[in-house]
């Protein structure tokens, strides 16, 4: 029988899954490229499904308007602000993504751009390239320490939660604002304690490591005010989403050192230009928005975007829709 | 009284090996000091009165011909890595110690472990050069990062810094083995979920992360050689934050150019420092930072207070044991 048909970028272009993992998606769809239903849009009345994977400049009324089969967009991710929802739902589409496989991954790079930023590990291996014999590191290089120190978790959610746990066996003092107040059993297993102003947190924190959903609340949530409240000697790092951060007013308290370091997955827009301040500021990391791209996590998220595909076109609740 | 305090020799003060203004004046308020190159012009007049040796930035280098120069001799103190240069053998043979600020360094040496690991792992250098407008890695599943949460990490040496390497794992859920000479107590072991491997065979056959934190000692040197190299994973790190003789250079260097491991995240190498066209310098699969072990500002006024004390320690009470030679690996 003839697989049901999705749409997808050509595997192994931007915003593509990885060639590698396109097994996963063909063992159960036909995937029909971009470039094939523009040329040949006798396709488009079969397409079920389409899948959006690292953006989705493609999707947008134009295109919806022409795929009368379509019933379920998945989104591999947990962030779904790049999508229009209510325009998806208006043409009686369901939106699905992956909130639950992205967890450690994000976690972990969060760990990781820490400790990058602390123990200044680029401009270490810079240095480790290019030295010459004889030539010592200076000591402004040598970094500063992440056990026992102070971490201020804004956004205490999934993913928040699993930084807190990675942060306890460094010894640190971990801090969290967070809309609601976690259960005091569960601040006891991490040793967060609730900071209910955020401003308070930002006081105190050596690292302040950003883990919110982006809404209209949470953008530009850190800008002027809350950099100034940031002890000079922090670092800021963020692993939710670019618009979270006042992007102008990191750089410029970048620039006056009103903190000391920023260490970023996330921009807007991603990816900045070339010339951007924070790619030549000298204790600024900026990655790709990488957070889950490993390839056990991009695995398991194909797989959930899989599940809640079928689950869609057989007509039943998809595991993960996202209901606004 | 001032000239009741031992005398102890020191690189310098201030300049590229010596000690700050600040750590000096800690190091005065135990012993005088004289430094290095006063010693060379008036040898007769300090020599037979050093009684302790403050190496820092592995300065001053202990030749043979200095320690047989120095008859009062008792103690080396250094801070944690870098003891390497020592010819242990023949200083413990003249009947001198050897101190390596234990315990306080080890909290920034494991810190600087897991940093290499996750940067090695989530490849953090190639993205940020990325994201700075280098070539874009095209995604085939070699340039897709490695998971670090629900791996097996394998810990060879599990002293102090080993076993803060182990604990430092246990928030990422990391299944956890370990080699060591001594097997540690159960309480220890359960602590931070480790299991021996008296083989060490087994630990690199199963592990996805490899960390060398032994203390150098003569049966570690070339501890990792061709034959271990070709027993670990092909998707393997070899992280190592010990000594860079640990390890057999050019067995590593085919290792990774071979693709018999992934990658390796080092922050020592022998020789240290490599030369312009040693390949390690320049394989894309490796991660290289400059010896810096523990150093991190707050630590290096903990360190010279704690060198200071543990060779006060040795002069007070000479039969304190020796902490490099008997340490538990």
């Amino acid at each position: 029988m003839e697989k049901p048909c999705v749409l997808a970028r050509k595997f192994g272009n931007q915003e593509a899954i990885y060639s590698c993992l396109s097994s996963l998606v063909e063992e159960h769809f036909t995937v029909i490229d971009l470039e094939t239903i523009a040329s040949q849009p006798e396709f488009n009345q079969k397409i079920q499904a389409i899948l959006v994977w690292d953006g989705c400049s493609f999707l947008n009324r134009s295109l919806l308007q022409v795929l009368p089969n379509l019933k379920v967009v998945v989104n591999g991710g947990a962030g779904v602000n790049h999508l229009d929802i209510p325009l998806i739902n208006s043409f009686g589409v369901k939106v699905c993504n992956t909130p639950n496989v992205v967890g450690n991954a994000t976690a972990d790079l969060a760990m990781g751009l820490m400790l990058a930023s602390a123990r200044n590990i680029i401009q270490g291996d810079s240095f480790s390239r290019c030295h010459e014999e004889g030539q010592d590191i200076d000591e402004s290089h040598f970094g500063r320490d992440v056990s026992s120190k102070t971490l201020g978790i804004v956004g205490m959610g999934n993913i928040g939660y699993r930084v807190a746990k990675r942060a306890l066996a460094f010894d640190m003092k971990i801090f969290y604002h967070n809309r609601r107040r976690r259960p005091v059993e569960e601040e006891q297993m991490v040793g967060a304690e609730y900071c209910p102003v955020l401003e308070d947190l930002l006081a105190v924190s050596d690292y302040v490591v950003l883990l919110v959903n982006l809404s209209k609340a949470s953008t530009h949530l850190i800008g002027r005010k809350q950099l100034s409240a940031m002890k000079s000697t922090a670092t800021l790092i963020n692993v939710s989403r670019g618009m979270v951060v006042d992007q102008e007013a990191l750089v410029e308290a970048l620039q006056n050192k009103t903190i000391q370091a920023a260490a970023l997955d996330v921009t807007y827009p991603e990816p900045l230009p070339r010339d951007h301040p924070l790619l030549s500021l000298p204790n600024v990391i900026v990655l790709p928005h990488m957070g889950t791209h490993t390839l056990e996590t991009s695995r398991h998220m194909i797989k959930q975007m899989m599940a809640n595909a079928l689950a869609a076109l057989a007509g039943e609740t998809p595991p993960d829709e996202v209901i606004v | 009284m001032e000239a009741d305090k031992p005398l102890s020799l020191i690189s310098g003060v201030g300049g590229k090996h010596g000690f700050s203004e600040e750590h000096a004046d800690l190091i005065r308020q135990h012993f005088r000091t004289v430094c290095y190159s006063d010693l060379l012009i008036n040898p007769h007049l300090y020599a037979p009165k050093i009684q302790a040796v403050f190496i820092w930035k592995s300065n001053p280098v202990i030749q043979r011909c200095l320690l047989q120069s120095l008859p009062s001799l008792k103690v080396i103190a250094t801070e944690g890595v870098g003891f390497d240069r020592l010819d242990l053998r023949y200083i413990a043979n003249m009947g001198v110690k050897v101190t390596n600020a234990r315990g306080v360094a080890s909290d920034a040496t494991a810190d600087l472990a897991m940093a290499l690991l996750l940067a090695s792992a989530r490849r953090i250098v190639q993205g940020h050069q990325t994201a700075a407008g280098g070539p874009e890695p095209t995604a085939g599943t070699h340039r897709l990062a490695c998971d670090v949460t629900g791996s097996t990490l394998g810990i060879i040496g599990m002293g102090d810094v080993g076993y803060k390497v182990a604990r430092r794992s246990t928030g990422f859920e990391m299944n956890v083995l370990y080699h060591n000479r001594t097997q540690r107590s159960s309480e220890d072991e359960e602590a931070v979920g480790a299991g021996y491997c008296g083989n060490m065979d087994d630990l690199l056959r199963n592990s996805d992360y490899v960390v060398l934190a032994v203390n150098l000692s003569p049966g570690a040197t070339a501890l990792i050689g061709h034959r271990e190299l070709s027993l670990m994973k092909p998707s393997a790190i070899l992280v190592n934050i010990s000594s860079g003789l640990v390890v057999d250079p050019d067995a590593l260097v085919q290792a990774l150019q071979s693709g018999t491991i992934h990658s390796a995240a080092l922050d020592v190498t022998h020789p240290d420092p490599l030369p312009r066209s040693h390949p390690l310098r320049s394989l894309p699969n490796v991660l290289r930072t400059p010896r810096l072990g523990s150093s991190t500002a707050r630590t290096g006024s903990r360190m010279v207070q704690r060198m200071v004390h543990d060779a006060l320690a040795v002069l007070t009470h000479p039969a304190v044991p020796d902490q490099v030679q008997s340490e538990s690996e």
